[in-house]
């Protein structure tokens, strides 16, 4: 069977620097991938070539997503087949409210599949009942996107777009950042109600606490650009341990 | 915000060229010789049958004309327009005196359907049912120098609401014609201002008498057909003490090579207690994609709050022209009045814009608002100017000033130039600026949540200018709406 995922021997440049080195990963539907490594590793580098940021140059390798080829598809379109990308640090845009942000990104991701649109009366449903499951105050839909909202609230909001636009792979990119322990609660048990067979994700962390939440099936160590050690979950545990310095140098 | 959806299918259906309003009526029309003088202005006033009073007048302001020089000091360039190679006087043929709109000839309907316009108040009255709610609007129609057709008279006359062309009030109204026509903007006011006293040629009157409210938004719409005219249309609107009235104003013109001057005047009086709601929607063609062709649009608007606790709105959606120099003012007269300038000034392309108001406070406790959002894409220079004033007398004088610009792309540019004057101490003048630039993370925000690139940049602006849409009555919201994501069409690589 074709995995969701398969990126093999990508090599990528940000400005003439190499970031990433060789990664191969493979995600399979239903899986849930963990990504741990130290700082500058190429972490968000990966999390951001899949979701097609521009600005990076890829000097070598693919990325397969269901067979095809990912790295061909416009950023719109890798969302519209469902792609998602949980951003650490979401972006604010004033005088936009966050329901009119969402109604329009789910219609935009509807119309590039060529299925009709969502009416405003059933989103604002399916919204409202995503929000309750997420213990999100309606009130906040109202709000424009992300403006004035606290770190619990903008990574409430990811969950809840990426509920609504219902992706097959999601990356989280340092979900945790910026989160108290209630939040991190909160917002990891949105992320588990979203586990199903179909769908894959990838959790980018640099501590082995989120993962006490949102349970991987596997987990890497990337480091210097490419994947240096595969494990199950216990992985993240011993690396709360002895920390990434071994890697670092091994890599090196 | 729906319409952003129907923004969009209404940007996908429009072709290359982005100007939908570029079609030109195939009609039959009497101009004036080229070039103007003092016969011209007599030929003109011949034309419309004035009494004396009104040629002698405009002949006053042709006079001074001669005396005075074009400004300088707006931060637009464009060659010096040769005043003399214009023609002031275009009027659509009439084959007999239009009695109704199926007199009217049907090129003209046709192409007031085409801009989407509702002409036909024959259809109501004929009982063609509407839905629901749907607010009626009056319209009256200029083409070229001439109104052609005004709707719903009768209506409007059953309220005591007077709404004409300006050529027709001062025959029929000329006691209220000759008490307000140049009270507000007088003909010595400015170069282009004079220049319109001599030679304007139609546009609208309004009266709205004590006590009333007008049952309707009453509009007007503008349309440049002609090659080489210059329209001057004149409007003058009075809300006498208690009325209110909100009055709406569009303006398209076709595309041409050459450009095509555009200068009108706009007075407002608002008496004791009255309220003026000024919404314009101005798309003239703003030449393609070189910067050849498009309007010189030169216009003089401003409102009086001659009374106390009376109020002028101001709200505008710019977003044509190749030069724009504007500047809708309120003189606050009257104590506890009221000014507000609500604008939305976007440029793309090689468009320059220097637009702004003017807030005078005068008369005691006054306060004005302003509220500018300046959208600068292409190779546009965009400007703000603006000058707030109290005089020593205006105690208590207040106001509040917004300028908010956004650059898309790195070649255009966005200019603020504010004048604050006060004159005594209880004046409290608050100024807030911002320019920003559209964040490339803020569009790959949007993207990766599905978006294109057109569809990330035009929720980014809608969002943008939210303050100010909200002040548009809703017809022309989702109009203005449509016309912005049309302005900036091709702005994003």
């Amino acid at each position: 069977m074709t995995p969701l995922l398969e990126i093999r021997n990508l090599q990528a440049e940000i400005a003439g620097r190499k970031i990433l080195n060789g990664l191969d990963l493979t995600v399979n539907n239903g899986e849930i991938h963990a990504i741990m490594g130290p700082n500058g590793a190429g972490k968000s580098t990966l999390s951001y070539m899949l979701a097609g940021k521009p600005g990076y140059e890829i000097t070598g390798g693919e990325i397969l997503f269901k067979g095809e080829d990912l790295l061909a598809m416009a950023p719109d379109e890798r969302a519209a087949r469902g792609v998602f990308l949980a951003f650490q640090y979401p972006l604010e845009i004033p005088g936009v409210a966050t329901v009119t942000f969402l109604r329009t990104a789910l219609n935009a991701q509807r119309r590039k599949r060529g299925e009709e649109e969502l009416s405003s009366p059933d989103l604002l449903k399916r919204v409202r009942e995503i929000a309750r499951q997420l213990g999100i105050d309606p009130e906040m839909l109202r709000r424009p996107l992300n403006v004035g909202f606290s770190g619990g609230e903008k990574k409430r909001n990811e969950t809840l777009q990426m509920a609504l636009l219902e992706p097959l792979l999601c990356v989280l990119d340092e979900t945790d950042s910026g989160l108290d322990i209630d939040a991190l609660k909160v917002v990891a048990n949105g992320v588990n109600a979203l586990r199903s067979s179909e769908r894959g994700m990838i959790v980018i962390t640099h501590y082995q606490r989120l993962l006490d939440y949102i349970v991987p099936d596997i987990v890497h160590v990337l480091s210097a650009g490419r994947i240096v050690r595969t494990g199950g979950k216990d992985l993240a545990l011993e690396l709360e341990q002895t920390g990434y310095a071994q890697y670092q140098n091994e890599a090196a | 915000m729906a319409a952003v959806q129907e923004t969009i299918e209404r940007v996908r259906g429009i072709d290359v060229e982005q100007y939908k309003y570029g079609f030109v009526t195939d009609i039959e029309s009497e101009k004036a010789p080229k070039g103007l003088s003092e016969d011209i202005v007599r030929f003109i006033s011949a034309r419309k049958n004035e009494p004396e009073w009104m040629l002698e007048w405009r002949l006053e302001a042709y006079r001074r004309w001669l005396t005075m020089e074009e400004p300088s000091w707006a931060r637009v360039n464009y060659p010096k327009i040769d005043f003399q190679d214009l023609y002031y006087y275009s009027a659509p043929k009439p084959k007999k005196t239009i009695g109704s709109l199926d007199e009217l000839d049907p090129e003209i309907l046709k192409t007031y359907e085409k801009l989407g316009i509702p002409l036909r108040e024959v259809e109501m009255l004929e009982g063609v049912v509407r839905p629901e709610g749907e607010r009626r609007i009056a319209v009256d129609a200029v083409f070229d120098s001439v109104s052609v057709a005004t709707t719903f008279q009768k209506e409007l006359k059953q309220a005591g609401v007077i709404f004409m062309p300006i050529s027709e009030a001062i025959h029929e109204h000329p006691e209220l014609v000759k008490k307000y026509l140049g009270t507000v903007v007088p003909t010595t006011d400015n170069y282009y201002a004079t220049l319109n006293s001599a030679v304007f040629s139609d546009g609208s009157f309004v009266y709205v008498p004590p006590g009333v409210r007008c049952p309707m938004e009453l509009s007007t719409y503008f349309r440049i057909n002609e090659r080489n005219t210059g329209q001057f249309e004149r409007t003058l609107l009075i809300a006498d003490k208690g009325a209110y009235v909100s009055y709406l104003e569009g303006c398209t013109a076709p595309q041409r090579d050459e450009n095509q001057l555009h200068a009108a005047v706009v007075e407002l009086v608002a008496l004791d207690d009255a309220e003026i709601k000024y919404s314009t929607v101005q798309n003239w063609y703003p030449g393609n994609a070189d910067g050849v062709g498009g309007i010189y649009n030169f216009v003089t608007k401003r409102g009086d709050c001659r009374g106390a606790n009376s109020k002028i709105s101001w709200t505008q959606v710019e977003t044509g022209s190749a030069i724009t120099w504007k500047y809708p003012s309120c003189i606050l007269r009257g104590d506890n009045s009221r000014g507000e300038f609500y604008s939305i000034a976007i440029s793309n392309g090689h468009q320059q814009v220097d637009s702004g108001t003017k807030m005078i406070h005068l008369g005691k406790n006054t306060t004005s608002r302003i509220i500018s959002k300046g959208i600068a894409a292409g190779v546009s220079q965009n400007t703000y100017r603006g000058l707030v004033t109290a005089h020593r007398k205006a105690t208590g004088a207040r106001n509040f000033t917004a300028c908010d610009s956004l650059l898309i792309g790195d070649k255009c540019g966005a200019h603020t130039v504010p004048y604050i004057e006060a004159k005594n101490s209880s004046a409290l003048f608050e100024h807030e600026a911002t320019t920003s630039k559209i964040s490339e993370d803020v569009l790959f925000y949007c993207v990766q949540r599905g978006l294109s690139q057109e569809e990330a940049v035009g929720l980014v602006v809608n969002g943008f200018v939210k303050d100010v849409l909200q002040q548009l009555p809703m017809e022309f919201a989702v109009e203005a709406q449509k016309l912005i994501s049309i302005s900036l069409e091709g702005s994003v690589g």
